[in-house]
């Protein structure tokens, strides 16, 4: 089997285990409204603040939101014994990992998408005519995300602690994303906006090296 | 670990006496160097010394972290837990320099900056790499077992450093407002200045690599330790 075939086996796996619960996504969106409603008390959210300080405080409540929702990933098959598995069968071992990123990649853009006009509703920003630009930072930010939190995922998911080990092992690596995202995202909700291309360009670096890394190295993670 | 033959680490001292030796002179001269023979610093004046030990810290901080970098490769091909203790060693004594660093620097910028701290460039990205390697560190405690704990930390070791240039990039460009440093980029400093901070740097690297030794060997004697304890109770019972 092909790795791009074994890895589109392993996503419609992943997809198919969370629509049929769909405990998952529901818990996250939520998360992510609440961690919006207490960032509202930090600050009085008016027009011209929250242009400045609203897209850092969205991709901290992204950063959060996936620190907390990538955690199942490799818990899930350690659980269920279910990794195993995955690994006796006849595919790339590299396939499982960018399944797993690629799924997680989804769920995250999905609960980002699902959020945003929230945001925009709740914090006033327009953001309709920045739309296409603004859905290509959070799908950069997210690759990036996607990717290191599914490889320190199954880190953690070997350690003690593994529930606290997995946002301290993936916020400091992540920082330089959220800077980008950040920064993109407020050029872009500027006057006259902006699509910044430093930060793209950076972004696009940063998923490239991390993918890379992942490919070279995320397999050992699934030895027993 | 069970079965497999296991080599004795020698007895004796972790270091040589003519490397200590050497790595003390290095360290007095370099003192020398520094604090008396240097010229003073027109505007920060005496404060400004520690200047050599601050960076010269960083400088063999990164070194060391470099070292996490490979050893953390090497392991993941070979599977040899040396390259293991190889990491763990330079982990720790790179985040025990970056510790020196991020109390110098403040010690410096107070009478010179007014303040103990900004979040310029290079104290957030110094700050951020130091929590980088901590949480390498706590993720260590956190498995039990060595080859699964060698493992993990190599995988996360790789992609801590890979981070290091992005985080030191994205952060440069995120706080244009940087004070320009003194190194490169144009900056210029005294020859004189230059020749002690390079000395210094040769005598915190002396003392990186003598301090990397010594944990090598402690992290060494306990795998030992460990296995001696195995094969005791396998007897025993």
């Amino acid at each position: 089997m092909s790795l791009a075939h074994s890895t589109a086996t392993i996503l419609a796996k992943e997809l198919r285990t969370e629509f049929r619960s769909r405990e998952l996504l529901g818990t996250t969106v939520v998360f992510v409204l609440i961690v919006i409603v207490l960032f509202s008390f930090t600050f009085n959210p008016t027009s011209s603040e929250s242009r400045r300080f609203g897209p850092g405080l969205l991709w901290i409540a992204f950063l959060f939101a996936g620190s907390l929702m990538l955690q199942p990933s490799f818990l899930r098959e350690q659980a269920n014994d279910t990794l195993a598995a995955l690994r006796l069968a006849p595919i790339d071992p590299f396939s499982i990992l960018a399944g797993k990123m690629a799924a997680n990649f989804l769920f995250l853009l999905l609960v980002e998408l699902i959020l945003l006009p929230v945001f925009a509703v709740l914090y006033n920003i327009a953001i309709l005519p920045v739309l296409a630009p603004l859905v290509l930072v959070l799908a950069l930010g997210t690759v990036g995300l996607a990717t290191t939190g599914t490889v320190f995922s199954a880190v953690a998911a070997q350690a003690r602690l593994r529930e606290l080990l997995l946002p301290l092992l993936l916020l400091p690596v992540l920082a330089p994303v959220l800077i980008a995202s950040t920064e993109a995202t407020v050029g872009l909700l500027r006057d006259p906006s902006e699509l910044s291309r430093v930060w793209i360009t950076f972004l696009t670096s940063f998923d490239v090296v991390f993918l890379t890394a992942a490919w070279l190295f995320g397999e050992y993670l699934l030895e027993e | 670990m069970a079965g497999e033959s296991q080599s004795r680490i020698p007895s004796g001292p972790a270091i040589s006496l003519p490397s200590v030796l050497v790595v003390f002179l290095l360290l007095a001269a370099a003192s020398y160097g520094a604090l008396i023979k240097a010229p003073e610093e027109a505007t920060m004046g005496l404060i400004q010394r520690i200047f050599y030990f601050h960076v010269s810290s960083a400088w063999s901080g990164f070194v060391a972290f470099i070292l996490v970098f490979i050893g953390s490769i090497a392991y993941l091909r070979t599977r040899a837990l040396k390259w293991d203790w190889l990491s763990v060693a330079s982990a720790e004594v790179g985040v025990a320099f970056f510790t020196v660093v991020l109390v110098t620097g403040p010690i410096w910028a107070k009478p010179v900056w007014g303040i103990w701290w900004t979040w310029d460039a290079r104290l957030t990205s110094s700050f951020l790499l130091w929590v980088l390697f901590v949480s390498y560190l706590i993720l260590r405690t956190l498995v039990d077992e060595p080859e699964r704990r060698a493992m993990v930390s190599a995988v996360f070791g790789i992609f801590a450093a890979l981070d290091i240039p992005l985080v030191y990039f994205s952060i440069w460009w995120f706080r244009t407002q940087h004070p320009q440093p003194v190194i490169g980029n144009g900056g210029s400093l005294d020859g004189r200045m230059w020749r002690v901070l390079m000395l210094c740097w040769a005598a915190t690297l002396g003392v990186m690599s003598l301090l990397i030794r010594i944990r090598y060997r402690l992290e060494a004697m306990r795998m030992e330790v460990d296995a001696l304890r195995l094969e005791a109770s396998r007897h025993t019972r």
